[in-house]
């Protein structure tokens, strides 16, 4: 074991600003729907399995709160690979929402995050309306310790009972699929949305009004490969997910349009983020937390990182708290 | 981009777990139609096993993905206290960049990442054999196993005589070599599975581990399943994240139960028990699939197949 390892400190990181002030008086503590959060940081559903892989690298309690892999009734196996496809700053996935279903994953995954103190935000996923509810009843049931501090709605699922239409690009499915969640749901509820609609407020009103005291803004941006050689699609689904750097702007204006529109309405920004900068521009379009995913994909120490780096950019510009920046935006007409 | 200054780590003290490490390269050299990269890793030195893959950043245009390469050879001495290299194909825009890199030039890198390749418990010849680059892990294997006291015999294959990699290595670390190669400019021409019966013959082979394309892997242990002779390979699959999260390496694995689940190559691999791979279930092949609903991804718990470790 060499004694070098070390963990990064706010230290490592401190340039030499003026007129700020010290980091330790910088609060970071957000509200988001309702949940205290230590700090605005969380991870991305489905980039951050349900936590234990990444706590190899670094304490993954540090974290505002862990959103962990979407959970669904039963266990799936997902779809054959190829699963995934770079893209120009970003990626290109089609996963099937692999993970081992409800029963199991309150049995051997919420276990460990108890243990670990950590604040969960469980995403829940499914193909009708009751396995949404199935999923929020049988997570409630089994964490009479709270240790699950709100659900996110991952409403970017085909509905077996209209057509297979993804729900969140119909405001009624998606609002009945809230409704549903909201009835079972002892904790806040967030729906996360779909920028592949013609009005995200529309939908994100309908969410809202159905019971969501929150949102997640935004889910992956569908799209397609194809190797140029054979004419086959890149991934075995046709269609994937696009995430990372690429998508950042598109989830920036998802946020300050809806946030415009509901100012009321708590938003987790979730889209690209990489650097510090990233998360102040969330925050200013009217986020409360941000989640970041694909970058821990290449970055394993993203979280911790800029949970770090946003003290250090707040404290250097002498702002003592970042809920001043939440919906902080300028304009060229003021 | 800023530039990296060498020698800063992070990650837990705990041996079992990866860092990140910025890292200084020693050597980029020719290896054959290969590149091979040497670069001051103290802490993933340290850490690392036979089987076992790193991860580092490249910066092509505009790629963002980290590029997954298995550890060719460790030493846990040398500058900066301990060095790591990787061999690697430049054929794409991430490898291409790699390839361009030169002594001092620093490079970003998380590992070790994945499974080893369990040592036998029990004095047996092992047989090592490889295909293509896949050889790389083999030469640090052997040298583990030869430093057990064990008999190493190789068989490595490749298209080409051009493309065997590391013959002078490979005569050096083994008791034998056997080459095939698709067009016999070198060595015996054919597949490396022509050459298995012979040598596990002759050699008195007790455990096989393998590394290259999974065709190959896929003949190689069926094969072994039926000479009855313990297999562990190591697969290559496309990844993204390379560190257990995000799902896209998964390969469909024969429980105890019969139940095939499709499992990480990245943190449950890469390292598998060949005979436990449903190479059946293939992954281009929709007819030849169950219906993706029957399979499952629960988990098993951590080496509860790992019934091979070379006791045959």
């Amino acid at each position: 074991m060499s004694a070098d390892v070390r963990r990064i400190t706010a230290e490592e990181l401190r340039a030499t600003g003026q007129g700020g002030i010290p980091e330790d008086e910088i609060d970071l503590t957000v509200e988001l729907a309702g949940i205290q959060l230590d700090n605005p940081i969380a991870s991305a559903s489905g980039c951050f399995a349900s936590g234990a892989e990444m706590d190899r690298f670094y304490d993954v309690t540090e974290l505002g709160a862990i959103v962990v892999k979407s959970i669904t009734r039963e266990p799936r196996g997902g779809l054959p690979t190829p699963r995934m496809s770079e893209t120009p700053a970003g990626m290109l996935n089609a996963i099937g929402l692999q993970n081992p279903g409800v029963a199991y994953w309150t049995a051997n995954d919420l276990p460990w995050l108890r243990e670990r103190g950590a604040s969960v935000i469980a995403s829940i996923a499914g193909r009708t309306v009751e396995d949404y509810r199935h999923v929020a009843r049988a997570l409630r049931e089994a964490d009479p310790a709270g240790t699950i501090v709100g659900l996110e709605v991952n409403l970017s699922c085909p509905n077996v009972e209209d057509r297979g239409l993804v729900f969140a690009c119909s405001p009624t499915d998606s609002a009945e699929v809230i409704a549903a969640v909201a009835e079972e749901a002892e904790v806040p509820v967030l729906g996360k949305l779909t920028s592949d609609v013609t009005d995200i407020v529309a939908v994100a009103g309908a969410v809202v009004d159905a019971g969501a005291q929150g949102l997640t803004l935004i889910n992956t941006l569908l799209g397609m490969a194809i190797d140029p050689e054979t004419g086959k699609p890149e991934l075995y689904n046709t269609y994937g997910g696009l995430s990372g750097p690429a998508i950042r702007p598109v989830a920036v204006r998802n946020v300050h349009q809806v946030h415009r529109a509901l100012p009321e309405v708590p938003i987790l920004g979730c889209g690209g983020a990489r650097s510090v900068t990233d998360v102040i521009q969330f925050l200013r379009a009217g986020a409360s937390a941000v989640s970041v995913g694909t970058s821990t994909f290449v970055d394993p120490f993203v979280g911790q990182r800029l949970i770090a780096e946003l003290r250090t950019w707040l404290a250097e510009r002498g702002i003592g708290s970042v809920r001043e920046l939440i919906g902080a935006t300028g304009s060229w007409t003021d | 981009m800023t530039t990296l200054r060498a020698g800063t780590v992070w990650g837990r003290p705990e041996a079992d777990t990866p860092v990140q490490a910025t890292c200084e390269v020693l050597a980029r050299r020719r290896n054959g139609p290969y590149w091979t990269l040497a670069f001051a890793a103290r802490e993933i030195a340290e850490r690392a096993r036979p089987g076992q893959f790193v991860q580092i950043a490249v910066r092509g245009q505009s790629t963002l993905l980290r590029r997954p390469f298995s550890i060719a050879n460790v030493s846990r001495q040398g500058p900066g206290g301990g060095t790591v290299e990787v061999v690697f194909d430049a054929h794409g825009p991430g490898t291409e960049w790699l390839a361009g890199l030169g002594a001092h030039d620093v490079i970003d890198v998380v590992g070790p990442l994945g499974t080893s390749f369990p040592l036998p418990q029990r004095k047996v010849n092992a047989l090592l054999v490889g295909g293509g680059y896949g050889t790389a892990p083999l030469f640090y294997l052997a040298e583990e196993l030869t430093k057990k006291g064990l008999r190493v015999d190789m068989i490595v294959g490749a298209a080409t005589g051009e493309r065997i990699l590391g013959a002078i290595e490979a005569k050096r670390l083994s008791a034998s070599v056997t080459f095939t190669t698709d067009d016999g400019s070198y060595g015996t021409q054919g597949r490396v599975t022509d050459a298995l019966d012979e040598v596990v013959g002759s050699t008195r082979t007790g455990v096989v581990y393998a590394c290259g394309p999974n065709p190959m892997l896929n003949a190689l242990s069926a094969r072994c399943v039926e000479l009855g002779l313990p297999i562990q390979v190591a697969v290559e699959e496309r990844m993204a994240c390379g560190i257990g999260v995000c799902f896209t390496c998964v390969l469909p694995i024969r429980g105890r139960d019969e139940r095939v689940r499709m499992q990480r190559s990245c943190i449950d691999g890469p390292v598998f028990n060949g005979a436990k791979i449903a190479w059946d279930v293939s992954r281009y092949d929709l007819g030849a699939s169950p219906p993706v609903d029957q399979l499952t991804s629960e988990r098993v718990a951590s080496g509860s197949d790992d019934d091979v470790s070379g006791t045959p």
